[in-house]
C-alpha cells in the first residue's frame, strides 16, 4: 500500500514538473493515436454515411463485418500487420516494421470499424428523414450528404472520440509493430508494460495518470461540442 | 417552429465550426507527428557527425550518414537490466549510428532476426545461435559475455531445496513436493534452459504446481514473489529487481545454470537490406577493450550482473 501512494505522489511529481522523458512518451502516443483517428475518420466517416443512407436489409452483411471488425483484438491487428510489413513480408521493402507509421497503420485498422460503424448507427437513426428533407428543399446530392452529416455530428463526434479512445487505450498492436523501442517507438501504454515489468511502477502510474488525464480532457471536449449538459443521450 | 428552427440552425453553426477546430487539430496532430519523427533524428545526427569528424583521429573513417540507424534486437535480460542503456551511448557517441533497441524473448529475438526484421542480435542460447550461423542466417557471432542462472524461492523454501549444488535434483525436489513453480513459458533463453533442466530431471507430468505464465523476466519473478511459488532466473535481471522481490537465492553454481550470450550481425546474403557494416561496428565494440571493459563495469549496488567475454561451460 504505501508504495501505491508513494507512486502516486511520484507520479504526480513527474506530470507538474513536465519530465522530459514523460512529455516524450505522452507526445508520440498523441500524434501516433491523432494521425490514425485522423486518417480512420477520413475513410470512416464516409463510408459510415454510405452505409447508413443504404436500407439497413441491404448492408446487413457489411454491418455484421463491420461489428466484428470493432471487437478485433490490438494484438490480432498488431500480428497482421507486422507479418504484412515484416521484411519477409509483401510489404517488407518499404521497411515500416518498428517506425511510428507501424503503429499509425495499425491503429488504423482498429480505429477505422469503430468510426464507420459508429457512424453508420448515428446516421441510420435519423438520416433518412434527414435526406428526404434536404431533398424536398431541393438541394443537390452533395448538400444533402453534407446535410446529413453535419446534422448527425454527435454521433461522429461520439464515434470519433471512441475511436480514439480505443487506441490511445491498447497497447498489443504498437508492441508488436513498434517493437517499443526508447525515443523512437515507445509510447505511453508500451512504457507501462517496460516500466511495470523493471519495478519502476512511479513511471508506470505517472503514465497511467497521464493517459486518463488525457481521457478526461478529450471527453470533456466532445461533451462540451455536442452543447453541454443533457446532450449525451443524442450521441446514438 | 420557425423560432426551434432558428435556434437549431444557430447550434448547428457553431457545432459545425467546432467540429472544423476539432478536425483541424486532428490535422495538425498529424502534420506534427510527421515533423516530429523526421526532425528528431536529423538535428541529433548532425551533432553526432561532428563529433564524430572531430574524433577523426580514433580512426574511424566513416562519417556516419544522416539519420543512421541499426536495430539491434535483445533479449528483456541485457534490456530491462540497463546495461544498453549504459552502453549505447558511448557506441553512439563513438560511431554516430543509433542503435533502436527492440527487447523481446529470445526465441522471439532470434526470430525476428531470421525474418530481417533486425540488424544485429543480442541473444543468450548458443545452442540455437550456433545452429542458425550453420544455417546461413546470422554471422560474425561472438561470446560476448556471460553470466549465470539461479533458482529462486521463498525464504521459508518450502521445498527444502536451499544450498543444493544441482539444479536438476532442486527441481525434482520442487516437483515431489508439488511446490508452486513458474516458468516464463515464452520461448525465452531462458524458458528454453529451464526446460532442458526439466528433461534431465525426467518429471514429464506437471501438474496444477507448475505455471507457464508466458510473460518476461521481470513479470515472472513478479509473479512468483507474489504466490510465494519458486522460478528461475538469470542473475542480472534478479539483481535489478531484488529490492522490490520477495525472493532468495536458493541454488547456484551448478554449471547447467552457466548463461552465455553472444552477439551477431544478421547475414547480408540472407537478406541484402541489412546493415551489415554497422551492426559490425557494434560487435566491434562490444567485443573491444573498451566495451568489454565496460560490461565488466556495469553494476548494481556491489553486484556484477555480466562477465565479459566466453565463459567456461
Amino acid at each position: 500500500m504505501p508504495r501505491l501512494i508513494e507512486g502516486i505522489i511520484e507520479a504526480f511529481t513527474l506530470i507538474i514538473t513536465l519530465d522530459p522523458n514523460l512529455m516524450k512518451i505522452i507526445m508520440l502516443s498523441l500524434q501516433v493515436s491523432g494521425a490514425a483517428v485522423a486518417l480512420s475518420m477520413l475513410c470512416g466517416v464516409p463510408l459510415g454515411a454510405f452505409l447508413g443512407l443504404k436500407p439497413a436489409v441491404r448492408t446487413r452483411f457489411v454491418s455484421k463485418i463491420l461489428y466484428t471488425l470493432m471487437g478485433l483484438p490490438p494484438v490480432v491487428a498488431g500480428l497482421i500487420i507486422y507479418l504484412l510489413i515484416s521484411r519477409a513480408g509483401p510489404l517488407g521493402v518499404f521497411g515500416l516494421l518498428y517506425t511510428p507509421t507501424a503503429m499509425i497503420i495499425a491503429q488504423f485498422t482498429l480505429a477505422m470499424p469503430i468510426i464507420a460503424g459508429l457512424t453508420m448507427v448515428g446516421i441510420r437513426s435519423r438520416g433518412k428523414e434527414i435526406q428526404e428533407t434536404a431533398r424536398t428543399l431541393g438541394a443537390s446530392r452533395l448538400l444533402t450528404a453534407w446535410t446529413v452529416i453535419r446534422e448527425s455530428r454527435f454521433a461522429i463526434f461520439g464515434a470519433i472520440v471512441t475511436g480514439f479512445g480505443r487506441v490511445i487505450a491498447e497497447v498489443g498492436a504498437v508492441m508488436i509493430v513498434g517493437g517499443n523501442i526508447d525515443g523512437h517507438t515507445r509510447v505511453m501504454t508500451t512504457a507501462i508494460v517496460l516500466e511495470t515489468s523493471k519495478g519502476h511502477y512511479e513511471l508506470a502510474i505517472g503514465l497511467g495518470v497521464a493517459l486518463l488525464v488525457i481521457s478526461f480532457v478529450i471527453n470533456s471536449l466532445l461533451y462540451y461540442l455536442q452543447g453541454g449538459v443533457g446532450s449525451y443521450d443524442r450521441r446514438l | 417552429m420557425a423560432k426551434m428552427q432558428e435556434k437549431k440552425e444557430k447550434k448547428s453553426l457553431s457545432g459545425q465550426l467546432l467540429g472544423i477546430a476539432l478536425i483541424l487539430m486532428l490535422v495538425f496532430s498529424l502534420l506534427i507527428g510527421a515533423g516530429c519523427s523526421q526532425g528528431a533524428v536529423t538535428p541529433q545526427n548532425d551533432d553526432e557527425a561532428g563529433e564524430e569528424a572531430a574524433a577523426g583521429a580514433e580512426g574511424d573513417e566513416q562519417v556516419a550518414e544522416e539519420g543512421e540507424f541499426i536495430i539491434l534486437s535483445t533479449t528483456t535480460s541485457t534490456y530491462d537490466s540497463g546495461l544498453l542503456d549504459f552502453m549505447l551511448p558511448a557506441f553512439t557517441e563513438k560511431y554516430g549510428i543509433e542503435v533502436r533497441v527492440v527487447s523481446q524473448g529470445t526465441g522471439q529475438a532470434l526470430e525476428t532476426g531470421k525474418r530481417g526484421d533486425a540488424d544485429a542480435l543480442l541473444v543468450h542460447d548458443r545452442a540455437s545461435e550456433l545452429q542458425l550461423v550453420e544455417e546461413g542466417y546470422f554471422t560474425d557471432r561472438q561470446d560476448v559475455m556471460y553470466n549465470d542462472f539461479i533458482i529462486l524461492g521463498p525464504a521459508g523454501d518450502p521445498a527444502a531445496i536451499k544450498g543444493m549444488e544441482s539444479a536438476t535434483e532442486a527441481f525434482t525436489k520442487i516437483a515431489e513436493e508439488e511446490e508452486i513453480f513458474i516458468s516464463r513459458g515464452d520461448d525465452s533463453g531462458t524458458n528454453r534452459r529451464e526446460l532442458s533442466i526439466w528433461d534431465k530431471t525426467g518429471v514429464n507430468e506437471r501438474g496444477e504446481w507448475y505455471k507457464s505464465v508466458g510473460q518476461g523476466m521481470g513479470d515472472t519473478l513478479r509473479m512468483a514473489g507474489e504466490l510465494q511459488g519458486y522460478t528461475m532466473s538469470d542473475r542480472g535481471t534478479y539483481l535489478s529487481l531484488k529490492d522490490t522481490l520477495d525472493l532468495e537465492i536458493l541454488v547456484e553454481g551448478d554449471p547447467n545454470l552457466f548463461n552465455q550470450y553472444g552477439i551477431m550481425a544478421v547475414s547480408p546474403e540472407m537478406h541484402s537490406h541489412v546493415k551489415y557494416e554497422q551492426a559490425m561496428k557494434l560487435i566491434d565494440f562490444f567485443m573491444s577493450p573498451e566495451g568489454q571493459d565496460m560490461i565488466a563495469s556495469f553494476k548494481i549496488g556491489d553486484d556484477t550482473l555480466f562477465f565479459p567475454g566466453k565463459g567456461v561451460e
